[in-house]
C-alpha cells in the first residue's frame, strides 16, 4: 500500500508503543503490590508507591502527543478514532496504577501482622485481573473485536472473588473485633483489584469503539 | 415531495470512448451542503458539470441516465439550457470576475436575463452583494473596477456574480483552493449562510474542508461513486475500505 501519510502512521505506532510500556508498569506494578502482601515486603510497596509517579508521567505524555497529534494532523476515521483511544487508555491504565498504588499504602498499614486469614484468592484474583489487563491491550493492538467482547463480559469472574473475599472476612469481623482494622484494608484491596478490573472493560469497550465506530455494542 | 432538490439516476458519461462516470447515483438534498473528494482524475468534477450541463460544451461527450431537477430531467430534449443554467450557478477555482465595475459583474446577468430598470438592478446588486458577504467591504466603490479586489473579494464577487440570477442551485469547484486561509474561512462561513437560501454542491481537494462545511460527502474513484453518506459519517467511521484508505492518506 501506498501511504502518503507515512510519517503520521508511524508516529501513531510509536504512541501505541509508548501506552503498551505504560500497560506493561502498570501490570507490574498489580503485580508487585499483591506480592508485597503475601511476602510483606515493605520495600516493594514502596516500590510500587513510587512507580506510580512513572505511571503518571506516562499519562502526561502520551496526553500531550495524542493533542499534538490532533492539532497538527487533523487525523480522520481510523486514525482519528485510534489517537483518541489511546488518550483514553492512558487516562485508564493512569487510575490502575492508582488503584495499585492504593493496594500498597494498606500493606504497609498491615505491616508485618499477621493476616487475619490464608490470602489465597487474593493472588488468584489478581492473576485474573492481571491477565484481563494483557488480554484487553492484546485485543487493542490486534484490533481483535471477538477477544475484546470475550474480555469485556468476563468482568463477572472478578466480582465473584471479590464478593467471597468481603464475604469471608465479614464472618471472621464479626467474631473478632480486633481484626476489623486489617479487615477492613484487605476489604479495601480486593475492592481495588476489582476497579482495576473495571478499567480493564473499559479498555475493550474503547476498542471496540476503535474498531467498529460505534460506542454501544 | 421528496426533499431532493436534485436527484442523480444511474448516470454514465463519456468522452468520446472514454467513460469517465459509472452508475453514479446521488440524492443532492435542499438546503443542504454536499461535498464531493476523490484524487485528481476520479471524475469529481466532471460529475459537478453534469449538474448544470456545462459538460455539454465539450465536444464528443456523452450522457447516459438521468438528473432530475425538481423531478424533471435536465436532459430531456425540451429542457432550456440558458434558463437551466440561471437555476443552477457555478463558481469556479479562480476567481474570474470580468474587467467591469463591481456593479456591472454582479448586474451582468440579470441585464442579459432582459433586466433594464436601473432600481431594481441596484436592488440586485446589493442584495447579491450582501448575500456574498461582500457589500460592507465594497459599497463606496461600487463603479470601480472588480480587478482592483483582492483574490478573496474576488471570489465572493463571482459568488454575488452567481446569486444574482437567483439560482436555486450553486455549484462550486473548488471554490477558495485559490486563496489564503483567512479568505477561505470567509467562503466557509458564507457556505453555512447560503444553504439556508440554496442547495450546495462543492467539490474540494481540501478534505477538512469537506468535513467543515457540508452536511453529505460522496467520495469518487475512478469514475465510480464509491461512497455517500453523511459528512460526520464518512470522517469518523466510512463504510467502505477504500474511502478510509483515501481520507486517511494511505492511498497513493
Amino acid at each position: 500500500m501506498n501511504d502518503s501519510r507515512k510519517n503520521f502512521h508511524l508516529e501513531i505506532n510509536e504512541l501505541e508503543n509508548e501506552m503498551l510500556k505504560m500497560g506493561s508498569i502498570v501490570g507490574e506494578s498489580i503485580r508487585n503490590s499483591i506480592k508485597a502482601l503475601v511476602d510483606k515486603d515493605i520495600a516493594l510497596a514502596n516500590q510500587v508507591i513510587a512507580d506510580d509517579d512513572i505511571i503518571d508521567d506516562y499519562e502526561l505524555s502520551l496526553e500531550e502527543k495524542c493533542t499534538k497529534l490532533i492539532a497538527l494532523q487533523q487525523p480522520v476515521a481510523i486514525d482519528l478514532r485510534k489517537i483518541i483511544v489511546i488518550s483514553k487508555l492512558a487516562t485508564d491504565l493512569e487510575r490502575i496504577g492508582d488503584n495499585a498504588s492504593n493496594i500498597a499504602y494498606k500493606v504497609k498499614k498491615i505491616d508485618q501482622e499477621k493476616l487475619i486469614k490464608e490470602m489465597n484468592s487474593l493472588p488468584k484474583m489478581t492473576d485474573l485481573v492481571v491477565n484481563r489487563l494483557r488480554e484487553s491491550l492484546e485485543a487493542f493492538v490486534d484490533m481483535d473485536l471477538k477477544k475484546a467482547k470475550k474480555v469485556a463480559k468476563s468482568d463477572e469472574d472478578v466480582d465473584v472473588f471479590d464478593e467471597q473475599i468481603v464475604a469471608e472476612l465479614l464472618t471472621i469481623m464479626k467474631t473478632d473485633c480486633d481484626k476489623i482494622e486489617q479487615g477492613v484494608s484487605l476489604m479495601f484491596i480486593s475492592r481495588f483489584l476489582e476497579r482495576i478490573a473495571d478499567h480493564s472493560t473499559n479498555i475493550c469497550e474503547r476498542t471496540i469503539y476503535m474498531k467498529t465506530g460505534k460506542m454501544k455494542y | 415531495m421528496s426533499d431532493n432538490k436534485m436527484e442523480v439516476k444511474n448516470l454514465d458519461f463519456y468522452y468520446d470512448d472514454f467513460q469517465a462516470l459509472n452508475k453514479i447515483n446521488i440524492p443532492l438534498k435542499s438546503n443542504k451542503v454536499t461535498a464531493l473528494i476523490g484524487p485528481s482524475g476520479c471524475g469529481k468534477s466532471t460529475f459537478l458539470r453534469t449538474l448544470n450541463r456545462m459538460n455539454d460544451l465539450i465536444e464528443g461527450t456523452r450522457v447516459e441516465g438521468e438528473i432530475l431537477f425538481d423531478e424533471k430531467n435536465i436532459y430531456d430534449p425540451d429542457v432550456d439550457v440558458v434558463a437551466l443554467r440561471k437555476r443552477v450557478g457555478m463558481v469556479f477555482q479562480q476567481p474570474n470576475p470580468f474587467p467591469k465595475s463591481i456593479f456591472d459583474n454582479v448586474a451582468y446577468g440579470p441585464r442579459i436575463h432582459g433586466l433594464k430598470d436601473k432600481g431594481k438592478l441596484a436592488e440586485i446588486v446589493e442584495k447579491s452583494l450582501q448575500g456574498a458577504a461582500l457589500f460592507s467591504e465594497v459599497k463606496d466603490r461600487l463603479d470601480d473596477s472588480a480587478l482592483g479586489l483582492s483574490g478573496g473579494q474576488q471570489q465572493r464577487l463571482c459568488i454575488a456574480r452567481a446569486l444574482a440570477v437567483r439560482p436555486e442551485v450553486l455549484l462550486m469547484d473548488e471554490p477558495a483552493s485559490a486563496l489564503d486561509p483567512v479568505a477561505t474561512a470567509k467562503i466557509e462561513d458564507l457556505i453555512a449562510e447560503l444553504k439556508k437560501d440554496y442547495t450546495i454542491v462543492i467539490v474540494t481537494h481540501s478534505m477538512q474542508q469537506a468535513a467543515r462545511v457540508s452536511d453529505n460527502t460522496g467520495f469518487f474513484l475512478m469514475g465510480d461513486l464509491v461512497e455517500f453518506d453523511k459528512t460526520d459519517k464518512i470522517f469518523e467511521n466510512p463504510t467502505d475500505q477504500r474511502t478510509e484508505d483515501y481520507i486517511t492518506g494511505r492511498f497513493g
